[in-house]
């Protein structure tokens, strides 16, 4: 993967497989801590400690049409070689939440990358489940809860190209409010 | 939290919406599915379906479904969208790269041609 946001694709497509109905991915960037983290919490199916030991081994999966799972494994090592890590918690049949993190001035940390449209994808992928995303930039925040879009849209597709204009709007201008924000400080 | 001006755009947003929708011919349900395995995404699902989403915004097209799948298991052949339109048999479509799919999306889901180049049979 060459960009961050992949993997929080990649790892959110866990979170909807374990049939989670709300889905909360946070991404932070701290310029003082030098760190850039995210996590991804769900209310799915969760793990019990055996599985929990064991999702870090690549030949490690609950698919059937191959013998690895290299989504959780690939990630660690990504963070670790970024003087980062990975740590999971989880609770059978209440949720599980992944968290990472990178150095963020690291040589080897790869982009964040595109995350408005890793967002606006999840979204627009799986209408049915509870999106709520977070991004941090220093102390500043911007949050998307889908709720509120919903309501309003009511049974109107996101799939429909005035709403994707909309979101794509709206979440690239709360993005850059922020970040503006604190360069201006 | 969004803004009042925010609230009113997306009132006339969904207004102006239903309304293409109910004037809109039904020609048949049409449906776009992506691999997004981590396979999937390692390959560049995620730019195929930027993509997709793109040609829906530019060419206004109402009435398309735009779904996510895992790992169907070829996972050399990824990117892999599927196209179904109406009662047609499900399209597999693999190696779709960005450019592949903006032409799935017009050739294909706007225009009823199939993009033999791409088709792969499971």
């Amino acid at each position: 993967m060459r960009e961050i946001a992949l993997h929080i694709i990649d790892i959110a497509e866990n979170s909807v497989n374990a049939n989670a109905d709300t889905i909360k991915i946070s991404v932070s960037e701290n310029l003082h801590s030098d760190r850039l983290s995210f996590s991804v919490s769900d209310n799915g199916a969760g793990m019990d400690d055996e599985m929990l030991a064991k999702v870090v081994d690549p030949f490690t999966t609950t698919r059937t049409t191959r013998k690895v799972g290299l989504g959780i494994p690939l990630l660690k090592a990504a963070a670790e070689s970024c003087n980062g890590g990975l740590t999971i918690t989880s609770t059978r049949g209440k949720g599980t939440k992944i968290s990472c993190w990178f150095q963020r001035s690291h040589i080897d940390r790869m982009p964040l990358g595109d995350i408005v449209n890793t967002f606006i994808i999840l979204l627009v992928g799986y209408p049915s489940i509870h999106w709520i995303f977070r991004y941090e930039f220093n102390d500043e925040m911007f949050e998307f809860d889908d709720e509120y879009f919903k309501n309003e849209l009511g049974d109107l597709p996101l799939s429909e190209p005035s709403i994707l204009r909309f979101l794509r709007e709206h979440l690239n201008l709360g993005m850059e409010a922020i970040i503006k924000k604190q360069y201006q400080k | 939290m969004p803004t009042v001006k925010t609230l009113e755009d997306l009132k006339k947003i969904r207004e102006e919406a239903l309304e293409k929708r109910k004037a809109k011919a039904t020609t048949g349900q049409k449906q776009v599915i992506v691999g997004m395995g981590t396979c999937g995404i390692a390959a560049g699902a995620r730019d195929a379906m930027k993509a997709i989403l793109d040609v829906i915004e530019k060419d206004n097209l109402t009435g398309v479904m735009v779904t996510q799948t895992g790992c169907i298991g070829l996972c050399e052949k990824e990117p892999i969208v599927q196209v179904i339109i109406g009662e047609e048999p499900k399209v597999t479509y693999g190696k779709v790269s960005p450019e592949i799919a903006v032409r799935i999306m017009k050739e294909h889901v706007e225009n009823g041609t199939v993009v033999k180049t791409n088709v792969i049979q499971l």
